[in-house]
């Protein structure tokens, strides 16, 4: 429980200046790490001693470092967010390695997942698969009350099992075929099991599928490597859900 | 349904659909081979062996069966190669021994394996009852009907060769280990599955896969230790 | 013409905005079409009013510095939002809210703009249910609620305790929805350096495109401010790595004058810093003071023990422990507003009694809850807070009591506007957390949420009109004049200037010591001593920034330690101008205490002759003293009373 000190790790680490660079490995050296530090503080102090080797810092996505935002996004030991459950790579903490370990870091990789630089990657498809339908075509103003409609207490919570996607795309990262169903699955899931998102669920399915076709993520193969590695546990069950409202919606055709 | 074939989850339900085909078959097929075991004439055996050659219902579904087989496969590599797409730039390091099964992760390799055991097994048996014939394949009289004595063919092919007999078992447990994901995997991809029904679909799909592995194993087990 | 025109309307106070609704002007539908809206940031305030201007039919342009519009820290925000619903049947109503509101803020507020918030909070539940929000719900289907701190009813709508990320993602999603109408243009990993000013009114902006490095000009008919506070200037706070004042900064330097900019938040219930390898302080949602019971030990020695280890919280028998805010305010109990939380236990922590190695940590503990509701009643509140907890720390909180301990929060001060949420740049706006407008000197908890979605779906919509209604004739924004050549060419000197200084020493290095300076003397107590002091360390500390910051990589490519250079810069002067602001305003009151200013007991103690106002700053220029304008605040429906929550 009392924090330790690793006296020394090697971090190998992907380094890439721009999307047109081959990119390459390199393992940096760092001492006196606190177990009771996160991932990223680590990567700081990293960095802070690469600045004053005169070594351009290594450049990582991170905002909230509070495992909401879903912005940090490091493939770390072979997994996306590393070695521990539930976590984003910010809540991930340094207690996880041990002294002298070399730590292996890469960005997510996909097709649909271009690296911009070292470790941080483009996931604007993410945005653009959402856009595709991953909304309730409702305008400010003219609602109705918020308790005209009551909502099942378990249809509210698994609804909000699914919204608790941060859109991380550790999904991505961890599936062998770099698929985004479960992205995809969460959105369609939480807004279908809600009256409000019901009457749209069908289009929604088959709409935001056919734009993650589009982007050259992988299809699904049932693996659940995701929902292992989803920093939210959400549920390859809404991916069933998904198969069903976009199957439904195909034959309705 | 534009597009519906080529479409990610199109492709799966095609996989899905047809895999579950294939399931009901083999548990036809499992049921038909255990009566070798059951009777060491072989009567029974080249009955109901005669039966599924000869009944009309049985001849329709033969090409569709194997429809059901030629989608299974070529679409099992095109997607394959789409997903393999989807990463161009493979990881350094890659675990995911805590997030997800070996056989899930390996189904085009366990089908293709299962793929090779299929034409051996075609070879062996399909090839030579309906189209070369063999010396092991004598005509028999059950019940006042002639038919193939299959059982020779087949009891001869386990008792005389341990290696035949143990690429039997291996097929056996390679198909086991195929359905043991394809199993709720059908399921899940026709979206037949929810957060109650994901334990007991994998639950099943596990009886289910342990009853082919076992069940395809014992028959050549059974004329490799009896006879 | 008069400098600060809040432009409040006449009237009984809950007619003032349906009157003023009645008299503002409105844009014809074809006309708006024609018309250019920017929104700076995407949170809660800046996705919610660039979608609702996009469905309006304005053409809006969306910046947001992170990869996508969802990343905003809005998201972060974990406890609930507040509306004047009364689904309870406990007595709650508008006027109710707005008096919490107005008293939570210690009387440092607008009645109007207040009372308004109030008035529209209903609607923006009924907006985010039909949005899809998954909120909390009863088994019977209807919409579940919980007590916030400083308040005596049950309006605080939830969802679990993620309830700023799902309305966030409410508003992304009307906002994905227009853009894949085309009606919004998105520029994510894009940062805003600089407003164009043109004759007078808000014209464009300049901003970065983060990941190519290049400098680009956006022209508009107005623009809006949404990019949140700027707590981040003591470099630990509950911020996002990213949250920066530097829009809001860029405003003022060009005439948007800023509003009460000592008030800031500190809020009490965060994980302890520990150790100097932090980056970040994490903070454990308001709504665990509901069931969880704050206290340190009753004797110096158990403190002493447990600071050195040698024995753990629940050696502590029940009579041994202090549950200080209990004692101290019995009416509210473990549930006081979150400046009075934050100063009792720093009270606590400075006589000794803290419990962590550092001596700066207090118990929150759930033993009580736990043996009344049960642990899944427990776990089904805070779940995830306790996970996330444990995660950080290392330490079960359903068997061992959380540590806590106060943390910069938010900032109540922010860039003045008046009614229409305009600043004093004509077209210019702010919103949200980067306003000053509702929470006086101290927010209440649940109502940030509240009124960001409150400025973006319900009042900018309706207010913003009455000024384009004035632009109707104006043609697109040519944003080759040379107002956006010589903001472009400032901004671009600026950069090269902070990259061409070559020092020695990493950004964080400065952006720490500023941290320490703000924690220290511009912090939960502050005195004419320190604050002075403040402002000559700050200086220094500039003017060492300025000759000896080391900025590596390149100008043109993806250069984090250059954004974060280019926003601490402009900390320095974001906290030279609190510490003067703290120094000006000799009382207590919110979030901001100044010893000079007690009562017997040790209380804050408000100074309403001299200071009920809002203190508001100009800029005129670079390394010069800025003037101090004040608009005077009437309270005609509350009556202002030393703020009691014993």
């Amino acid at each position: 429980m009392a924090d330790k000190i690793l006296k020394k790790l090697y971090i190998k680490v992907w380094r890439q200046n721009n999307a047109q660079d081959k990119g390459r490995f390199e393992t940096y050296e760092i001492e006196n790490v606190s177990t009771g530090s996160s991932f990223l503080e680590m990567m700081d102090l990293l960095n802070n001693n690469l600045i004053e080797k005169g070594i351009d810092p290594i450049a990582f996505d991170h905002d909230c470092r509070e495992g909401i935002c879903g912005i940090c996004s490091m493939f770390i030991n072979g997994r996306p967010h590393g070695p521990d459950t539930a976590v984003t790579t910010c809540q991930l903490h340094m207690r996880k390695f041990n002294d002298g370990d070399t730590i292996t870091v890469e960005p997510w990789r996909a097709a649909a997942f271009p690296v911009i630089k070292d470790l941080i990657v483009n996931r604007s498809a993410f945005d653009t698969i959402l856009q595709a339908g991953g909304f309730i075509s409702v305008n400010t103003g003219g609602v109705p009350d918020g308790n005209a409609i009551p909502i099942s207490r378990d249809d509210a919570e698994e609804a909000m099992d699914a919204a608790a996607c941060i859109g991380c795309g550790a999904c991505v990262a961890a599936c062998k075929n770099s698929s985004a169903m479960l992205f995809v699955a969460a959105k369609v899931s939480h807004l279908a099991k809600l009256p409000q998102g019901r009457i749209e669920a069908k289009a929604r399915a088959r709409n935001m599928v056919a734009k993650m076709d589009e982007l050259g993520f992988g299809g699904c193969t049932n693996t659940g490597a995701c929902e292992a590695e989803c920093p939210k546990s959400i549920s390859i069950s809404h991916i069933a859900r998904l198969n069903r409202e976009y199957l439904v919606a195909k034959f309705a055709e | 349904m534009s597009k519906f074939l080529t479409a990610s989850i199109g492709r799966k339900f095609l996989m899905s659909v047809t895999g579950l085909f294939l399931m009901l078959f083999i548990v036809v097929h499992l049921t038909v081979n255990l009566l070798l075991i059951f009777d060491d004439s072989g009567d029974l055996f080249n009955v109901a062996a005669n039966f599924m050659a000869t009944n009309p219902a049985v001849k329709i579904m033969e090409p569709i069966l194997g429809l059901g087989f030629m989608i299974h496969i070529i679409w099992s590599f095109i997607i394959s190669w789409e997903n393999y797409k989807a990463r161009p730039v493979k990881y350094n390091k890659q675990d995911l021994s805590n997030a997800s099964s070996w056989s899930s992760r390996n189904m085009l390799i366990l089908g293709a394996l299962v793929l090779v055991f299929l034409i051996i097994h075609i070879y062996d048996f399909y090839w030579k009852i309906k189209i070369t014939g063999s010396d092991l394949l004598p005509n028999v009289v059950i019940n006042g009907e002639e038919m193939h004595n299959t059982y020779l063919l087949v009891s001869t092919h386990f008792k005389e060769s341990l290696v035949f007999s143990l690429l039997y078992v291996l097929g056996g447990v390679l198909l086991g280990l195929h359905v043991v994901h394809g199993f709720w995997s059908s399921f899940q991809t026709l979206g037949i599955n929810n957060k109650i029904w994901m334990s007991r679909l994998q639950w099943v799909a596990r009886v289910y896969a342990i009853l082919v592995a076992v069940g395809f194993s014992v028959i050549p087990l059974y004329f490799v230790i009896k006879f | 013409m008069q400098i600060l025109n809040s432009k409040i309307p006449e009237g009984p106070l809950a007619e003032k905005w349906a009157r003023h609704k009645a008299a503002i002007r409105v844009v014809s539908p074809a006309n708006k079409r024609k018309l250019e809206i920017i929104v700076v940031g995407t949170g809660l305030g800046g996705a919610s009013a660039a979608a609702s201007l996009a469905e309006l039919g304005y053409n809006v342009k969306s910046f947001c510095y992170q990869d996508s519009p969802r990343r905003a820290h809005s998201i972060a925000a974990q406890g609930g939002i507040n509306a004047a619903k009364n689904y309870q049947n406990d007595n709650d109503s508008v006027f109710r809210l707005f008096y919490d509101t107005i008293k939570g803020g210690d009387y440092r507020a607008r009645e109007a703009n207040v009372y308004r918030l109030a008035e529209v909070s209903p609607n923006i539940i009924d907006q985010c249910v039909a949005q899809g929000v998954p909120f909390a719900r009863e088994y019977g289907g209807l919409l579940d609620n919980r007590s916030f701190g400083g308040v005596l009813v049950s309006r605080t709508f939830y969802a679990r305790g993620q309830t700023g990320q799902q309305l966030l993602l409410g508003a992304y999603q009307a906002l994905n929805r227009q853009i894949s109408k085309g009606n919004v243009k998105m520029y994510p990993r894009h940062e805003m350096l600089d407003v164009v000013v043109k004759d007078g009114k808000a014209r464009g902006i300049i901003a970065r495109d983060l990941t190519t490095g290049e400098i680009k000009r956006y022209g508009a008919h107005a623009v809006v401010i949404a990019t949140g506070g700027y707590g981040n200037v003591f470099f630990l706070s509950t911020l996002a790595m990213g949250s920066n004042g530097s829009a809001a900064w860029q405003c003022y330097k060009k005439g948007a004058m800023f509003a009460n900019p000592a008030f800031v938040q500190i809020h009490p219930t965060c994980i302890p810093v520990h150790g100097s390898q932090q980056s970040k302080l994490t903070l454990m949602s308001e709504s665990l003071r509901n069931d969880g019971r704050v206290w340190v030990p009753k004797k110096l020695e158990d403190a002493q023990k447990l600071r050195e280890g040698k024995i753990g919280p629940n050696d502590i028998p029940d009579e041994d422990r202090d549950f200080y805010l209990e004692r101290r305010y019995p009416s509210y109990g473990n549930l006081v507003p979150r400046d009075v939380a934050s100063r009792a236990a720093k009270e606590r922590c400075d006589a000794g009694y803290g419990v962590n190695p550092e001596g700066k940590a207090v118990y929150l503990d759930f033993k009580y809850s736990i043996e009344r509701l049960g642990k899944k009643v427990i776990e089904a509140r805070y779940g995830n807070l306790f996970q996330m907890y444990e995660k950080i720390t290392d330490v079960d909180p359903y068997k061992e009591p959380m540590m806590i301990y106060p943390a910069i929060h938010y900032s109540m001060g922010g860039i003045w506007v008046d009614y229409n949420l305009m600043t004093t740049i004509p077209g210019l706006y702010a919103i949200g957390e980067a306003n000053f407008s509702d929470h006086g000197a101290n927010r209440l908890g649940a109502s940030a949420l509240m009124q960001g979605l409150a400025d973006g779906y319900f009042i900018l919509p309706y207010t913003i009109g009455d000024y384009l209604a004035g632009e109707i004739m104006t043609p697109k924004t040519d944003v080759n004049s040379p107002e956006f050549e010589e903001a472009e060419k400032n901004v671009k000197d600026r950069i090269h200037q902070l990259f061409n200084v070559k020092g020695t020493k990493t950004v964080d290095h400065f952006h720490k010591q500023l941290g320490h300076i703000m924690w220290d003397y511009v912090g939960m107590s502050r005195n004419e001593e320190g604050l002075k002091k403040a402002i000559e360390e700050i200086k220094k500390l500039k003017k060492e920034f300025w000759s000896d910051v080391k900025i590596p990589g390149e100008l043109n490519n993806l250069n984090p330690e250059l954004e974060k250079a280019g926003r601490l810069a402009d900390f320095f002067d974001i906290g030279d101008l609190m510490a003067r602001d703290a120094l000006e305003r000799n009382e207590s009151c919110g979030g901001h205490f100044r010893e000079e200013s007690v009562t017997e007991d040790g209380e804050a103690l408000r100074n309403d002759e001299k200071f009920a106002n809002v203190a508001v700053w100009e800029f005129k220029g670079e390394n010069k003293e800025p003037q101090l304008h004040v608009e005077t605040l009437k309270f005609e429906n509350v009556q202002l009373t030393q703020r009691s929550y014993k």
